[in-house]
Parts: structure tokens; C-alpha cells; sequence
């Protein structure tokens, strides 16, 4: 028993050099991703409030459509616009066919509807294209600094993910749907008084939602595999940062990310890669534990 | 606290299902092994179901119940393997750890009146937590592979708990744990407790204004769900003697015992295994129509197993949006409008 | 301008609203008065479409209210103050006259209504920049009636503008309400507050209990014994 315990602190590898470094600015690499696909999720929830359980399953459909795409011959950029408006036609349709119908109802009914799907897409994904691993097959190389390496694809999925996200918030300053967006979840009653249809807003938001699923698919085809339990991977992962930042709360999902981040790439590096991850959760429970809804939520 | 009577239809009904393996064996003889292992499987995930019902009639509903069954089972497997102890003491470890874990997860939540959404995605953190440490501990578990606990001698044995071989002896744990689910079911029901969750969960200033201590009660009733979600994880690996990190814990787990329970019927004492009833036939009829149909398997080839995951969420999606009570549910619903016109008319 | 006949609405089992029947002409203010749950914000309600007459009719310049979706109602130039202000709390009070603005005939008139909102309304233009939420009661009601001027209504709704509010707000409001008048808006307030409402209007309507009881020109009303011991308190 006790053996267990120090076998894994045997695993310890931690000391403050160059590698360590390299993790803590990966790890911020990686942020940008993180936060650009929780805060879709934040988006859909703070707008609509629902959350979109199968979110990291849409991201995977985004994938395997650019993937389809590309391969087909088109260019890569042709290829990742036709990912982006399948995952938003993917959030319309998921709007309207499933969660449209149980809006009113409970919210445990929402997350299982949602849950639903997830199993679905997983699924017709196998079906579609198998369980094989698929992959666009683009290297990018690496940029080598002082004994550091950074993939480049890494550090093009950070720039993209914040440029998407900085395109996002003018949209939501400055037009008039975007604004309505930001309203909506402050005062859902007195939307119609200023001539808002409340049902057209949440397909919008539904669309950009999935359209940012797709966006965070582009990044993620460059650096990963595609296989259909893809979602499996990373979903709960952002689930658990837009709780920690506090559901529907945009900037606290993006705050949250940089900080799971942090733990995972630093956490990676000292143990096996998989504690890396269970480090950052149990942070987060501990965090959830004191604060539990979450470091800028509301909620009471 | 009233007492629990037990109504003649009850009794036959126990009854019932107590002489069903001597049906089996009676009847279909030949695939004795195969009708008792459905049988058992629907009893010890209608023993799962239950515990995980008793938080979700109450309007917890957790979406990371995989983590106690997980716990539960891995507990029981591990200390066996590596410590050799027991699962007479090693099931009773698992619960304890779960209960624990469940303990500390819920407070924090219910202290801060943390429901719905939160509560749900919380519990689902804590899922995807206990199957990453599952899959971490490699070593130990076997990771996502999975793991067995060790035979001991020819597989029945009331030391090593173990019981796979001799289905009948099976289907008779199985059935006490599945009467001990219910029972359990029937006291919180009976209970002073059941009225404080009801109220607390329809408004808790209002029942906290009355001196219920709410946040006490959902802790109660938490460690209890998650206490018996072990138990069961734990028995089901003795009899499966095997586990994966995704085959009794994860959020795909967490996920089918809600569905099973929502289509059987959250609120009353049958319907988690109704819905037990539901799922592993429909898991079964499904497994042996695509493996059997040489058209499907020609069509989908390894994707074929796919199906019945597309199938399971489609009904999820489906019975969410249209069935929300459940099969029972809308069943009764349904029986009672019948009999209305009849009146009416 | 504004026409309703014989309106029925009420809440499941519960009505509100029996057979109400009034008008609105152009240029006009005019004021529904009664006690808490006469029904004035279910009459309210039921003119910007948020709730569903059961019966009646229901006209705005002869276009049919009824059947005109809740969202729509404001295309038709009616444009409703809510009760409690109802301001957007952490959008900007900018963000909140750009919300009032959201129809598309409005949107481009955008710049020019905002100019001539904040000639009208220098204080909203000192606090543009400010979040809705942080101004005091008598500000924010300032800013919901600017919000409805964004849309260029023909028909002002003010449901119960005084409410919450202390006297000495009250006062500045009912000035606020004069102004509009005087820059040529129709008005239809709903209110408790008898005595200040029927200084600023021309004609009133008296609501019991779901049901019209009397109407006529202010000045009348507000000598009417009746109107005088019930709500006036004198």
C-alpha cells in the first residue's frame, strides 16, 4: 500500500532548468486553444443556458471534416473554411433539432439530450470513417530557441485561437447582434420589448458556438490524430475550466485555461504525462472545493 | 420512522423472480450459462441503478456516479491482487472510499447551493478524475486495458469472494443484492429524510426556514447512493472478473445509469430496473442482431459494434425530448388518460 | 392610434383583465390608473405581447396587434418603458440605447437618435461609458425612456415610472414625462401614483380589478370625490 503511494512520487523529475522553461511557455501555448474552446462552450451557456455536453464531439465532426476536405484535394485554408461551417450548421442543427425542444424543461434533461448525441456522433463517426487514427498530415516543423523546442503548428494554433478570440469579442461590442448576445443572458424577459426574437438569437449564438468548435478543429488537426473517442480526451477537460472560471463567464473560462495550462504542461513534465492531467483536476477540486462556483462565477 | 410492509403482490413478485433461474434451467438448458449471466447482469445494474436513484429523485442528479462503481471495483480488485486482502474487507473499502469521496465532492456543493448544471458537470469532473488516476495507475490497474483480479483456486470461493463459474450461486448474490437495493430504496422512502429532500429540493430556504438542516440531509443521502454505486461495482467485478477503466467507471458509465434510470422512471422503487431491463436488452438484442446480420457486418465491418452506441443515444435523445418520465412514467400517464375519457364518456 | 376592445387575459385559471376597453390618439397622453393588482401591467403585458389576450381586439393604426408576434410589436411603434426599468445592469448605457435600437428601421437612424437622446439627456451623455446597473434609480429610469426613444416609437408605454423611486425622484421623472410630451411622443402610463400622473396627462382611465371603471379628462378625475378619498388619501 504504502509502496503505491511512493511508487508514484518515485516519478518525480523537477528541477528549474531549461525544460521546465520549455513546459511553462508550452503550457501557455496550449492555453490559447484551451480557452478558445471553452469559451464557445461559455458562449452557448451563458447565452442560452445550456451546456453542450457532446461540445468536444462537435469539434471532433469539425475534424474529421476538414480532414474529408483536404484530403480531397482542396487547399488547406478551403479545407478548414468547410470544417468551420460544418461544425456551425453542426451547432444549428443541434439547437434545433434536440435542445429546442426541452429549453423548458430541467436542466439535467439539456445534459442528458446533449449526452445523447455524444454517443451518437462518437458512434456515426465510427461508422463514417472507422476507428483507425487519421491524420491531415501537415508538419509544420519546429522553431528552436536557446535548447528549447516549440512546434510551430503550436505556436500557429495560439496566434489563431487569439486572434479568433479577440475577432469574437469586437463582434460582441460592436454589433448589433452581439450586443443583444451580451444582453440576452442579463434580462431574457424584455428581449422582445426591443424587437429580438430570442429564438433566432440562440440559433446565431448556436451557429457561432459550433463555428468556434470548428475554428479550435483547424488548430487541432495540425497537432493531433482523429479518431472518434477524440472528444473523450479533452471534453471534460474543458468542462471542468469553464466551471473553474465560472460557467458562462467568458473571461474567467479564458483566465481558467492559462491556469489549468500551467498545471498540466508543468505537471507533465515532472510525472508521466496522464498525471499531468490528474494534477490539474485535482486542483480544480480543491479550487471547487473552496470556491465552487468558480473563481468568477456568480452563481450562488 | 414506519415500518416497510411487504403486500402480497410484493411477495409473489419476489417470489417470482427468486425461482426464475429454475425456470431457466427448466426450459432452456442448454444456454442455462447464457440467460442466467443476462439475468445477473440486469440485477446487479438494477442494484446500481437503485443507489444511484436515491440521489436523483431528489433532484441530484450526478453525472459522475462511474466514479463510485469505479472506485468500488478497483478498490476491491487492487487490494486482492497486491495486498491479498480479501474482498470481504476489500469491497468494505471500496465503499467507505467512496462514500468519503462522495462526501467530500458534495459538501463544498451543497454548502453553496450548488445545483443543476454545476452540480452535474462538477460530478462529471470528478468521473473523468477517478478514471484518469485508473488509467494513470497503470501499473497497478492496467490502464485503460483493464485488469482481472487474481483466480483463486477454480473460481468459487467464499474466501476470494468469488462465484462467476456456478451461475446459480451467482444469480442468488446478485438477487440478495438486488432485494438489499431495494429495501434500502423502501427506508429512505419510508423515511423522515425523504420528506426533508423533497422539500429541499422543491425550495431550500423555505425547508432550511423549517430546521431542516439541508445541506446535512444531502450528505446523507450522497455517502448512501455513493456507498451502494461501490458495493455494486465491487460485487460486479467479482462476478465479470474483469474491469476497465471505461467498462465500470467513466462518464460513458455515468451516463448510461442515468439514461437506464430516466427510461425505467426516476421516482419510484421499480424503475431503475426497468430501465436495467430496458438497456441490457436492448444492449443484448442489438449485440446479437448486428453480430448475426452478415449484411450489417458487411456493410459496417469493424464499425458494426458501433451501431448499438448510435442506436443507445438516438433512444437517449429521443426519450429525453419525447419520454421524459421514463417508460413507467409516461406508461401511467398514459393508463390515466385512458381511463379518464373512459369516465368522461 | 392605439385601440383595444373587450380585451380578456389572464394567468391559467387566474384572470386578470375583463373586457377592457380603451383608445390612444395621436398625440395624446393618456394614463390607466388603479391600486396594486388592478391589472395595469397585465394590461401592459398585453399590448408589447408578452402575454396573450384570451379575447378582444387589439389595433395600432389598424394593424392587429394579436396576431403581430411579441417581437414585432415595436416595428409597429409602440415602444414599452418596462416596469422597474429593466436596464441591461452590466452593459454600458451606450450598449443599452445601442440595444434599444436594434430593429433595423431604427439602425439607421442609430447616430442621429443618439445626438438628439443625449441633447435631450445630457446626464446620460456625461455616463455613457458607465454600467447600466451602477446609476441611481432616477438615472436609470432616464436611460430605459431614452432606450425606447432609440427606436423612434410613435407610441411611448410607461409602466408604473415612479415605482420604487423616492419623492423626490418621482418629481423629476413626471418632468421627464412631460418632456417627451413636449417633444411630440403619445404616451399610455400606467401608474399608482394618482396625483402626480393626472398633472402630466390628458385623459385617464380608472382600472378596478380587471375591469375599466371610469375614464374621462384629467382635470375631472382628479377633482372626482371618488378618485380623491380612494387614491389620493384625501
Amino acid at each position: 500500500m504504502v509502496d503505491l503511494v511512493l511508487g508514484l512520487f518515485s516519478r518525480l523529475d523537477c528541477s528549474p532548468d531549461i525544460y521546465f522553461l520549455e513546459a511553462i511557455i508550452n503550457g501557455l501555448l496550449l492555453a490559447g486553444l484551451l480557452a478558445l474552446l471553452a469559451l464557445g462552450l461559455n458562449l452557448i451557456f451563458g447565452v442560452i443556458d445550456v451546456v453542450w455536453i457532446c461540445y468536444a464531439e462537435v469539434v471532433m465532426v469539425g475534424m474529421y471534416g476538414i480532414n474529408f476536405a483536404y484530403k480531397g484535394g482542396a487547399p488547406f485554408l478551403l479545407a478548414a473554411v468547410f470544417g468551420i461551417l460544418v461544425t456551425a450548421l453542426a451547432g444549428v442543427l443541434l439547437h434545433f433539432l434536440v435542445i429546442r425542444p426541452v429549453l423548458e424543461t430541467p436542466p439535467i434533461n439539456q445534459l442528458l439530450v446533449t449526452g445523447g448525441v455524444l454517443f451518437l456522433m462518437q458512434a456515426a463517426a465510427t461508422m463514417a470513417f472507422g476507428v483507425e487514427f487519421k491524420n491531415v498530415g501537415i508538419r509544420l516543423g519546429s522553431a528552436n530557441v536557446a535548447e528549447m523546442s516549440f512546434s510551430y503548428a503550436r505556436i500557429l494554433a495560439f496566434l489563431v485561437a487569439l486572434g479568433g478570440m479577440l475577432a469574437l469579442w469586437q463582434f460582441l461590442k460592436r454589433t448589433y447582434v452581439g450586443t443583444a448576445i451580451r444582453a440576452i443572458s442579463q434580462d431574457r424577459q424584455i428581449m422582445p420589448l426591443m424587437g429580438v426574437d430570442s429564438r433566432r438569437l440562440y440559433l446565431v449564438t448556436s451557429a457561432i458556438g459550433g463555428g468556434l468548435a470548428g475554428l479550435a478543429a483547424t488548430l487541432m488537426v495540425l497537432q493531433y490524430d482523429i479518431y472518434p473517442q477524440i472528444g473523450l480526451q479533452f471534453g471534460p477537460l474543458i468542462f471542468m475550466i469553464c466551471v473553474l472560471g465560472g460557467l458562462g463567464n467568458m473571461v474567467g473560462g479564458f483566465i481558467a485555461a492559462f491556469i489549468i495550462s500551467q498545471f498540466i504542461a508543468v505537471g507533465s513534465s515532472c510525472f508521466h504525462t496522464e498525471w499531468g492531467y490528474a494534477v490539474a483536476f485535482l486542483f480544480f477540486m480543491v479550487a471547487i472545493f473552496i470556491r465552487p462556483q468558480g473563481l468568477f462565477g456568480g452563481k450562488s | 420512522m414506519t415500518g416497510i410492509r411487504v403486500t402480497p403482490a410484493g411477495i409473489i413478485g419476489i417470489l417470482m423472480v427468486a425461482a426464475l433461474p429454475l425456470v431457466v434451467r427448466l426450459f432452456f438448458e442448454a444456454s442455462e450459462k447464457y440467460y442466467l449471466h443476462l439475468l445477473i447482469q440486469i440485477l446487479l445494474w438494477s442494484f446500481i441503478y437503485t443507489g444511484w436513484s436515491l440521489m436523483g429523485r431528489f433532484g441530484l442528479t450526478s453525472l459522475g456516479h462511474g466514479a463510485f462503481t469505479g472506485i468500488g471495483a478497483y478498490a476491491t480488485v487492487m487490494l486482492w491482487n497486491f495486498a491479498g486482502w480479501t474482498p470481504w474487507l476489500g469491497i468494505p473499502v471500496g465503499v467507505v472510499l467512496a462514500a468519503v469521496v462522495g462526501l467530500l465532492v458534495g459538501y463544498p456543493c451543497f454548502r453553496f447551493r450548488i445545483t443543476g448544471h454545476y452540480f452535474a458537470l462538477l460530478t462529471l469532473a470528478l468521473t473523468e478524475f477517478v478514471r484518469l488516476c485508473i488509467v494513470g495507475m497503470r501499473d497497478y490497474t492496467g490502464g485503460s486495458l483493464g485488469t482481472q483480479p487474481k483466480r483463486y483456486a477454480d473460481g468459487v470461493s467464499l474466501y476470494a469472494l468469488q462465484f462467476e463459474p456456478d451461475r446459480m450461486l451467482s444469480y442468488y448474490i446478485a438477487f440478495a443484492l438486488w432485494l438489499v437495493g431495494l429495501y434500502v430504496w423502501l427506508r429512505v422512502d419510508r423515511s423522515m429524510d425523504r420528506y426533508a429532500l423533497d422539500a429541499a429540493s422543491q425550495d431550500e430556504d423555505a425547508a432550511a426556514s423549517v430546521g431542516i438542516d439541508v445541506t446535512r440531509e444531502k450528505l446523507k443521502i450522497t455517502a448512501l447512493s455513493a456507498a451502494l454505486c461501490a458495493l455494486g461495482g465491487g460485487v460486479f467485478a467479482q462476478y465479470q472478473m474483469y474491469i476497465g477503466p471505461d467498462t465500470i467507471a467513466g462518464l460513458g458509465l455515468s451516463l448510461n445509469i442515468v439514461f437506464a434510470v430516466i427510461a425505467g422512471g426516476l421516482w419510484t422503487l421499480l424503475g431503475p430496473t426497468i430501465g436495467a431491463v430496458f438497456t441490457q436488452m436492448l444492449a443484448e438484442t442489438l449485440r446479437v442482431a448486428i453480430q448475426g446480420s452478415a449484411e450489417l457486418k458487411g456493410l459496417l465491418g469493424n464499425s458494426a459494434l458501433a451501431l448499438d452506441q448510435a442506436i443507445y443515444g438516438l433512444l437517449l435523445v429521443l426519450f429525453i425530448i419525447y419520454m421524459p418520465k421514463g417508460i413507467l412514467g409516461t406508461g401511467t400517464d398514459w393508463w390515466r388518460r385512458l381511463r379518464e375519457k373512459k369516465a368522461a364518456s | 392610434m392605439l385601440e383595444l376592445s373587450g380585451i380578456d387575459a389572464g394567468y391559467g385559471a387566474f384572470q386578470a383583465l375583463f373586457g377592457i376597453s380603451m383608445r390612444v390618439d395621436a398625440g395624446e397622453a393618456v394614463a390607466v390608473i388603479g391600486s396594486n393588482g388592478a391589472g395595469k401591467t397585465t394590461l401592459m403585458r398585453v399590448i408589447s405581447g408578452l402575454l396573450a389576450p384570451r379575447a378582444g381586439r387589439m389595433t395600432m393604426e389598424g394593424t392587429d396587434l394579436i396576431a403581430t408576434p411579441a417581437h414585432k410589436i415595436i416595428e409597429t411603434g409602440i415602444a414599452h418603458v418596462p416596469e422597474g426599468r429593466r436596464l441591461f445592469p452590466r452593459l454600458t448605457v451606450e450598449d443599452n440605447l445601442r440595444m434599444g435600437a436594434f430593429i433595423p428601421a431604427a439602425r439607421v437612424m442609430y447616430s442621429e437618435r443618439l445626438d438628439y437622446v443625449y441633447t435631450l439627456f445630457p446626464r446620460l451623455k456625461e455616463r455613457r461609458k458607465q454600467l447600466a446597473g451602477t446609476m441611481s434609480g432616477g438615472e436609470q429610469q432616464m436611460c430605459a425612456i431614452a432606450r425606447t426613444l432609440m427606436s423612434g416609437p410613435k407610441l411611448v408605454l410607461l409602466d408604473e415610472p415612479s415605482m420604487g423611486l423616492a419623492p423626490v425622484i418621482v418629481s423629476q421623472v413626471f418632468d421627464l414625462v412631460k418632456r417627451i410630451r413636449s417633444e411630440g411622443y403619445t404616451v399610455l402610463i400606467v401608474e399608482q401614483n394618482v396625483s402626480q400622473v393626472l398633472k402630466v396627462v390628458d385623459r385617464a382611465y380608472l382600472l378596478e380589478v380587471g375591469r375599466m371603471k371610469t375614464s374621462g379628462p384629467a382635470a375631472q378625475l382628479a377633482a372626482s370625490d371618488e378618485i380623491r378619498k380612494a387614491y389620493m388619501g384625501l
